[in-house]
Order: C-alpha cells, then structure tokens, then sequence
C-alpha cells in the first residue's frame, strides 16, 4: 500500500507511535524514520525504524537541514506529551512544556518537510489530535488548547498546500489503550468506560489504521478533515 | 544581459511555463506571470539550488521581480 514511500513518525516509541510504524511497515513502506526522547525507549521490534534522538520541546534551536537530511511522503505529527493539573494551579512551565511539544514542534517540522512536498508536489500529513480538543476536559487546559490549536492548523495549512497535491488530515483518538492512558487509574478508567458507547477503550492500531488510511490513495481527495476514532465517545 | 540574469530567467521560463520574450525585468512573479504565492517558494528554493547559496525568509519575501532575482544572487550568491 505504501510501496516506494518514505514516512517519518514523531514518538514512535509510544503505544500510537509503534503502531503506526508497524502498520506501514506491514503495507510496505519504504523507509520508517521518527523520533524519540531517548534511545532507551526503543524496543527490540523497532530495529527496521531510523530513529532520532531529539527533545521537540527545543526543536526551534535545532539545525533541521542536519537532522532531518532525508525525503519523506508521509509526515505524522503524533508525539505530544500531557501535564495535567487543574488551570489555576497549572505552572508556566508546564504550559509552555505541552504547547512547545504538541504544537510549536509541529511549526518546525512541517517548515521543514513541506518545503520539500511542494517541490515534488506530493506529501500526506497527518496530525494526532484528540477527542479533547473538541470537547474540553476538565485538568487538561494546556493538552486540550494545543491539540485544538492543531484543527486550525489542519484546515488552513490543507488550504495552502492542496494545489500540490499535498493532503493535510488529522485523526482525533478518544480514549485508547496507550502509555497516556495506562497513567489513569481504575475509578478513572470505569468513569470513562461508562460514556463510551462501545464501553471499550480503542486500540492503538484503531488509530495506525485511520493514518494508514489517510495516507493511502484511497484517500487522495481528502484534505482539511479530522477522522474522529473514539467509540462514539463523542459525535462531532 | 547578464550570466546571472540568464540563468535566472531560465528557472522562471522552466518553472512557470511563460515564455521567455514575455519576461521583463520588472516583471512580477505573481501579477504579470501568473505565479501564486507557492511558485514564488518555489522559485526561491530553485535559485538556492542553482546558484548554492541560501536565501533567508525575509529576503526571499522581498524577491518579486526578476530584477530583485538577479540584484540578489549578484551581491550573495558564490
């Protein structure tokens, strides 16, 4: 399915980050690059992904042209990292922390890459959202307010971008099986089962195969639109 | 005319599919050879290439005409 194409995921350590790798290098993907915060993180079954050891939150510091010296088609803006506490106790830097890593490293990285999707006039990006982001959630100002700010730059960079035939998507998880939500505990966790309608939480790769599909060329003519995958949590 | 503007003009004929009698000095990219905003990034990135030097953001904003092109790469490029 992705035969001859290249893709660079962001946090491909994580529970969505490997699925998604795993699910194109099962479909054929060519060359698999990401990034992780640290090596240690890598598991034993990742030694077909060229990983990058670099921290998003200072990307904007970082020579770019030198990390990233390699084409890619597909671009997954999936690493994002949540410091929750209620607003009025929430710390500077633990706001500037989730919005530099969710949102502004995305401003860096997409620079980048699409500079180089225009010449070939060609490229698929795919955001990681979240079922948050549309609707609130109580503890999360700084995750849900970047993940929000990602849905306006979805539309208007899906805008720029479409006479080259480049796609611009997000995928909106609700509550899937992941390293963020392993963090909740059991009462937290039944609170949660209780509204979604599945009364199940998704899967990572639920989310590996609504990307793989807004890659594929089935998907060729969609742009500018967010693929909510959450159990019917919330219907947006 | 010029190496400089020669070659210059060759990436804009190549690029943006006008013909080359067509191209004026003060020619704009966009109002008189029917580029849009990603040709003139485009554009940039193809004299970057040719003649291997880069063109900082602001500068490349101010790069309109094929004069402005050619002013450019003469006083930075190697």
């Amino acid at each position: 399915m992705f035969n001859n194409r290249n893709l660079l995921v962001t946090g491909g350590t994580g529970s969505i980050g490997s699925s998604i790798c795993d699910h194109f290098n099962k479909n054929g993907c060519k060359e698999i690059y990401s990034t992780t915060t640290n090596m240690s993180k890598v598991k034993s079954n990742q030694d077909y992904i060229k990983f990058k050891e670099l921290n998003l939150n200072n990307i904007g510091d970082l020579n770019l042209d030198e990390i990233f010296n390699f084409d890619i088609d597909y671009l997954v803006l999936n690493a994002g990292l949540n410091k929750d506490n209620i607003f009025l106790r929430m710390s500077t830097d633990d706001w500037n922390n989730v919005i530099n890593v969710n949102l502004n490293s995305s401003f860096h990285l997409l620079k980048h890459f699409t500079k180089k999707m225009v010449k070939k006039k060609f490229g698929r990006v795919v955001f990681i959202s979240s079922v948050v982001a549309y609707t609130g959630n109580p503890g999360q100002a700084n995750y849900t307010a970047s993940k929000a700010a990602i849905s306006g730059l979805v539309k208007s960079l899906a805008l720029e971008l479409s006479t080259r035939n480049i796609t611009v998507n997000s995928v909106a998880p609700g509550f899937i099986q992941s390293n963020m939500t392993d963090k909740l505990n059991d009462d937290q966790k039944n609170t949660i089962l209780e509204r979604i309608p599945m009364k199940k939480l998704g899967n990572s790769y639920d989310i590996a195969n609504a990307v793989g599909f807004l890659c594929s060329e089935d998907a060729n003519y969609i742009t500018g639109q967010t693929l909510h995958v959450n159990g019917g949590l919330a219907l947006i | 005319m010029s190496d400089i503007e020669e070659r210059v003009k060759k990436i804009v004929v190549e690029h943006l599919g006008v013909e080359e009698a067509k191209i004026k000095s003060d020619s704009k990219f966009i109002d008189d050879l029917g580029a849009d905003s990603l040709d003139t990034v485009e554009l940039v990135m193809a004299f970057e290439e040719e003649f291997g030097c880069e063109i900082p953001d602001d500068a490349a904003e101010k790069i309109v005409t094929l004069k402005d092109a050619v002013t450019y790469l003469s006083a930075n490029s190697n």
